[in-house]
């Protein structure tokens, strides 16, 4: 290849050509454009009119040079021009290009698979057959040499693994290779066993380049319980300065939606392969937790499945005594259900079905006697690794076991009887607790003053006593004690598990003791021997770059491939799942430590930059196409056919060209929200009534002229002077701005969204005032016996209305400005339903009227279709006759005493009803 | 716009912009006819032009006897004499009138024909009598006159430059000649000096295209005549610019002369301007005394 400076030529001979550029030149110089004909009746008058000059304009200088610039870039651009070309490598021997494909790999994957391109492109270059290998998808039948193109085409499909390479199946690849090749290793930087025989055999076919960048790699290792706490762990590598790597627990929220649910920081100090952090999560979020990741790092190494180690725990219940009939709160259980419910399984039953479930913790509070059994399988559970926990409580007391010799159920020995302190019958206060002592599973638990234990059962002083005792009260009794037995271990609570005998169960302290105690007992992990001849499906499958998917498609694992535990193609990271149980495969263990890989000194190692070549074909030959273009509307400049009767078409395509070439204007800034603006100012520069729009053209018109009717009179009547009513859009429209909106129920009418409800909500809260009204007469009674009736019940099914009763007489409505005890509108019914007086509103003495609730009435609903009693035409002449004759006129002018009724309690709320007051202060001012 | 309907409508479109024409008598007897022009004298028309005492040759019918019943003697009324004058009209219909630079203007014929016809419907609504030169169409009265003339003036003419035609002009009368005169100039000259040599006074309307005005050309061109007769090949288009603006000032000039020697008004229209602007001009120029 020839090189110019950072160019390189593919085809340099091609370049030949610009010589031939001068020659261009003078040719197009000499040749004159194309003559355009033109019908012109003015021809007479230029006739015998000879040219001044015999030659054509000469192609101005500019044009040339443009088409010589778009010459020389076709040719230029044939030449084959290559920005950054790569040195080509030496050798014509076929190239083997090995990448390990470990999840350590994924984080730059893309790094790799571009250095694969450039090796590759350089192979094909120079001709050399290739082949590409992941350590971890061997081919069968060694590596199949192929022109490098084609191996390239493959190279999309190529992708890492999420385990290491296997080192039989690199023997086996390594017995394969035949003939002469070098090789190109891209190694994950992780230092091997399988990597020295490899190289080895690599090198006996030809010359070994091995690529690796001293990046740093963390693995984080399977979460572990450490004291009811989460532990986590990872290593790296290389051992560097100190590094702060943030972990994140992933898993599901209440929602279903998979999220962070906490994060950390875990700290490598320097020089220190490994890192560690203790993470402290509420049980209920800690049971969701399905995974922990390093933030940011795309690899399966980074990521740490959690299995059943994180799971809720069993907790079986058992209560002595028969089925007293007695209130929960005396249920000896109640407390530890509360307690244990959010965190835990319970398991209710007797003890020999528990037993079969095994739990994880028996629960058996104040449980005396047991048959021999139930004793047996209980202690058998425990040496397996149960956790009994036994309260004490009367019937324990009272009973004789442990007495003189120690029950193998029962930590201490127990005295008769027990004690009571600070009792009715008894001297002393109720004993506090004393501090938790170090050792202790609940040292450094805060104890609340207000915890004081009454009653108790008192262990017999024993040589065992002081180390079996986890708690103790102020004056040194024990208070909960525990001994192991097994696996397992008996834990005794020396008060009872309601609050008969103590408060405890009452404080927070009980759920955290609870709390310490069941969780330091985690189901173990199934061994080998249990797993074996089982059959786990998979639930979820982990890729190299830390991706969870799901796998529930995909065959059963043995149980014995789990117990090996070795990742690798036949046991995939990820959660498998047999009946009850769930086990996580990681790719780092418990005990993983990584090491950088380190290479004997005969090997060259490089790194993984590579500058990207750029070829510059396209583009040129774009340019030249553009130049070109530009040459067609220069030379219809120059021809002068930009001019005349296409000249309007010619300037129409150049003005494209220019626009299209421009960038796009950007988007005139979209006006303020003006309607909106001028509703509110419309609607808050006076008082406004307004109507909710229905959607029916004739009653929203009717609605308008009866609120247009109401604004007259109190006009005329009152200080109140509203403004022209305006329609409300409940779903467009600010409510807050109106005192009162009247609203007719249109049956069928679509019920407002979701946002307009909360909307209304907000307005009837905050003081608003809605007029419902049916327009049936009421005839409905507020059932459904009427289409209104059922729409109304549809509309307030979700509005926050308060209980309603129908007015009462002494209802402040019936006193605001007019004394009325009717409501009549275009109907006359009796029934208008406000808010309920308080139930324990009573008449004083001497009072006209009950003291009723402050405030306004939310709603009042009514069916006496109000608005066609208010409403007027623009001539302020009534647009429907209410009744007949005078009689009719006079319950027109009780609606519109109503009208105003309303509106000045909505305006003055409870005034009138304060008024009942004034001959009392005056009364007490005139003392 | 072979359509005389459509043309018609056109033309009467224009003519509506305007007041009814009057061109100003002329007197010759032998071309007088009766027309709507008052002649200062008693004689045969419409309008009241004296009382005088009745004769004994005059009807019984044609007394006064509203006049004659405030005195004793019997009067008659006396009309005045009106007269009618004629005007004739040419239109170049050559092929060099169907030549519109854009699309969006009007072919020059259209124009001219359009004014031409606004002119004679205006002319005939004024009471005159209105024909075409040549042999085709005499001067005659009423409108039936207008659709006649509509439909001569649709046909087209196949040569590239219409000679003017004298003949069919009536002595002492009017005459208006619409054309874009860019052909032979002598046939003009002859045309004119002859009509004068008659008594006939008159127009001339020049109709230009603005790319006739302009010639807003460059480059390699090959100018062709709209029959494709005449060719003229150029190298440098833009270079010929002023020496044709000169020769069609030239040509403008000799015309302007022409009508001033033989008492004709030359004027131009443009196909961009509007053809009432010209129309006015036609009106006031026809309407100008002898």
């Amino acid at each position: 290849m020839f090189t110019l400076g950072p160019l390189g030529f593919t085809a340099p001979w091609l370049l030949l050509g610009l010589i031939a550029l001068p020659v261009l030149w003078i040719l197009l110089r000499a040749v004159p454009p194309a003559p355009i004909r033109r019908r012109f009746p003015g021809v007479v008058l230029l006739l015998g009119l000879t040219d001044a000059d015999s030659q054509s304009d000469r192609t101005p200088w500019w044009l040339l040079l443009l088409r010589l610039a778009a010459i020389a870039a076709v040719i230029i651009g044939f030449a084959g021009p290559i920005l950054n070309p790569q040195d080509t490598r030496a050798g014509t021997d076929p190239l083997l290009i090995v990448a390990d494909g470990t999840w350590a790999d994924a984080s730059d994957w893309q790094a790799r698979t571009d250095r694969i391109g450039a090796l590759l492109d350089n192979a094909a270059r120079s001709g050399r057959t290739a082949a590409v290998v992941t350590l971890t998808d061997l081919p069968v039948d060694g590596p199949t040499f192929q022109s490098a193109e084609i191996a390239a085409r493959g190279l999309p499909n190529l992708g890492p693994a999420p385990w290491e390479p296997d080192t039989v199946a690199l023997t086996t690849f390594a017995d394969t290779l035949t003939g002469t090749f070098d090789t190109f290793w891209l190694s994950d930087g992780l230092a091997r066993d399988s990597r020295a025989p490899l190289l080895e055999a690599l090198e006996r076919h030809g010359r070994v380049t091995v690529f690796q960048t001293p990046r740093s790699t963390v693995a984080l290792r399977p979460a572990q319980f450490v004291d009811g706490n989460i532990m986590l762990s990872a290593t790296r590598t290389p051992t560097g300065p100190a590094l702060t790597v943030p972990v994140q627990a992933i898993g599901l929220d209440p929602a279903g939606a998979e999220r962070v649910l906490a994060s950390v920081d875990m700290a490598f100090e320097a020089g220190e392969g490994i890192g560690d952090v203790t993470l402290s999560l509420p049980p209920e979020l800690r049971n969701r937790v399905t995974r922990f990741a390093v933030a940011a790092t795309r690899s399966a190494g980074a990521v740490t499945l959690t299995d059943d180690a994180l799971r809720r725990r069993e907790v079986a219940l058992i209560a002595g005594g028969g089925e007293a009939e007695g209130l929960d709160l005396l249920s000896p259980l109640y407390y530890l259900r509360e307690a244990l419910s959010p965190t835990a399984d319970l398991i209710d039953g007797t003890l020999d079905d528990v037993l079969l479930a095994n739990p994880d913790v028996i629960v058996l509070a104040d449980v005396a006697n047991l048959s021999p059994t139930e004793e047996d399988g209980l202690v058998q559970w425990v040496e397996a690794g149960g956790l009994l926990l036994r309260f004490a409580g009367p019937r324990l007391a009272a009973s004789d076991v442990g007495r003189t010799t120690e029950d193998p159920l029962l930590p201490v020995r127990l005295r008769a009887g027990g004690r009571s302190v600070g009792g009715a019958m008894s001297w002393g206060e109720p004993k506090a607790l004393a501090a938790f002592p170090e050792g202790s599973p609940f040292f450094g638990l805060a104890i609340p003053a207000d915890v004081t234990v009454a009653s108790q059962v008192v262990a017999q002083p024993d040589p065992t006593l002081a180390d079996r005792s986890i708690a103790q009260l102020a004056d040194g009794t024990p208070l909960v004690t525990r001994k192991t037995m097994g696996e397992g271990q008996v834990v005794l609570v020396h008060v009872t598990a309601n609050a008969e005998w103590s408060t405890l169960p009452l404080s927070g302290l009980f759920v955290q003791m609870l709390e310490r105690l069941a969780i330091s007992t985690r189901p173990t992990a199934p061994d080998a021997e249990a797993l074996e001849g089982t059959v786990w499906l998979p639930q979820a499958r982990l890729d190299a770059f830390g991706r969870l998917d799901d796998a529930t498609s995909e065959a059963g694992i043995a149980g014995e491939m789990l117990a090996l535990g070795v990742v690798g193609p036949d046991l995939p990271p990820g959660l498998y799942a047999s009946e009850d149980a769930r086990i996580a495969v990681n790719v780092a263990g418990p005990d993983t430590v990584l090491a950088t890989a380190q290479w004997p000194a005969r090997v060259p190692v490089e790194g993984l930059d590579v500058a990207r070549e750029t070829p510059l074909k396209g583009a040129l030959l774009a340019a030249a196409l553009a130049l070109l273009m530009i040459d067609v509307i220069a030379s219809l400049a120059v021809g002068g056919r930009l001019r005349g009767p296409r000249a309007d078409v010619a300037a129409a395509l150049t003005l494209g060209l220019l626009l299209g070439l421009a960038p796009h204007a950007t988007r005139a800034q979209t006006p303020p929200n003006a309607a909106a603006d001028d509703f509110a100012i419309a609607a808050t520069s006076n008082v406004v009534l307004g109507y909710i729009l229905t959607g029916d053209p004739q009653t929203d018109e009717i609605s308008e002229a009866g609120l247009r009717g109401l604004s007259d009179t109190l006009t005329r009547r009152t200080s109140i002077e509203p403004a022209a009513p305006m329609a409300v859009n409940l779903e467009t429209d600010e409510l807050a701005f109106f005192p009162f909106l009247y609203w007719p129920v249109v049956p069928n009418a679509p019920l407002p969204s979701r946002e307009a409800y909360a909307k209304l909500n907000r307005y009837l809260r905050t003081g608003g005032m809605i007029l419902f009204d049916t327009r049936d007469a009421d005839t409905a009674h507020f059932g459904s016996a009427s289409p209104e009736g059922r729409q109304l019940q549809a509309i307030a099914r979700t509005l926050d209305i308060p209980p309603l009763e129908p007015i009462p007489e002494d209802h402040v409505l019936t006193r605001t400005f007019y004394l009325l005890q009717d409501f009549p509108g275009r109907t006359d019914s009796r029934d208008v339903w406000v808010e309920a007086a308080p139930p324990d509103a009573e008449l004083a003495d001497g009072m006209p009227f009950r003291n009723l609730n402050d405030g306004v009435t939310p709603v009042v609903i009514g069916g006496n279709d109000w608005a066609r009693a208010w409403a007027v035409d623009a001539r302020g002449n009534s647009m429907f006759p209410v009744g007949r004759g005078q009689a009719g006129e006079v319950q027109r002018e009780y609606a519109y005493r109503f009208g105003v009724n309303l509106i000045m309690h909505v305006l003055t709320g409870n005034y009138k009803s304060d008024q009942v007051h004034v001959p009392n202060l005056l009364e007490r001012l005139g003392q | 716009m072979t359509d005389a309907l459509t043309l018609r409508a056109g033309a009467e479109a224009q003519a509506s912009a305007l007041p009814p024409l009057l061109a100003a008598a002329e007197h010759l007897a032998s071309t007088v006819i009766l027309g709507d022009h008052g002649r200062r004298r008693a004689g045969t028309g419409d309008t009241f032009w004296q009382y005088r005492s009745a004769q004994s040759t005059d009807h019984a019918r044609s007394i006064d006897w509203r006049r004659s019943a405030r005195s004793d003697a019997s009067f008659v009324q006396d009309k005045e004499w009106q007269i009618a004058q004629s005007v004739v009209l040419w239109c170049d219909r050559g092929a060099s009138m169907r030549f519109a630079s854009t699309d969006k203007l009007p072919e020059k014929a259209t124009v001219a024909r359009t004014l031409v016809l606004a002119c004679a419907i205006l002319l005939i609504r004024g009471g005159e009598r209105v024909g075409m030169t040549g042999s085709d169409l005499p001067p005659r009265r009423g409108t039936g006159q207008i659709a006649q003339m509509a439909a001569l003036l649709a046909r087209d003419d196949d040569a590239d430059y219409a000679l003017p035609e004298v003949r069919g002009l009536i002595p002492h009368s009017r005459a208006v000649f619409v054309s874009d005169f860019l052909g032979d100039i002598a046939p003009v000259e002859d045309a004119l000096t002859r009509a004068a040599d008659r008594g006939v006074r008159g127009a001339l309307v020049q109709i230009l295209d603005p790319q006739e005005e302009a010639f807003p050309f460059d480059g390699r061109t090959v100018f062709e005549s709209m029959s494709g007769t005449l060719q003229h090949e150029t190298l440098k288009a833009g270079d010929l610019r002023s020496r044709y603006l000169d020769r069609l000032a030239q040509r403008k000039d000799r015309l302007t002369q022409l009508a001033r020697t033989t008492g004709w008004q030359f004027s131009t229209h443009h196909t961009d301007a509007p053809a009432t602007q010209s129309l006015l001009w036609l009106y006031q120029s026809l309407a100008q005394p002898a």
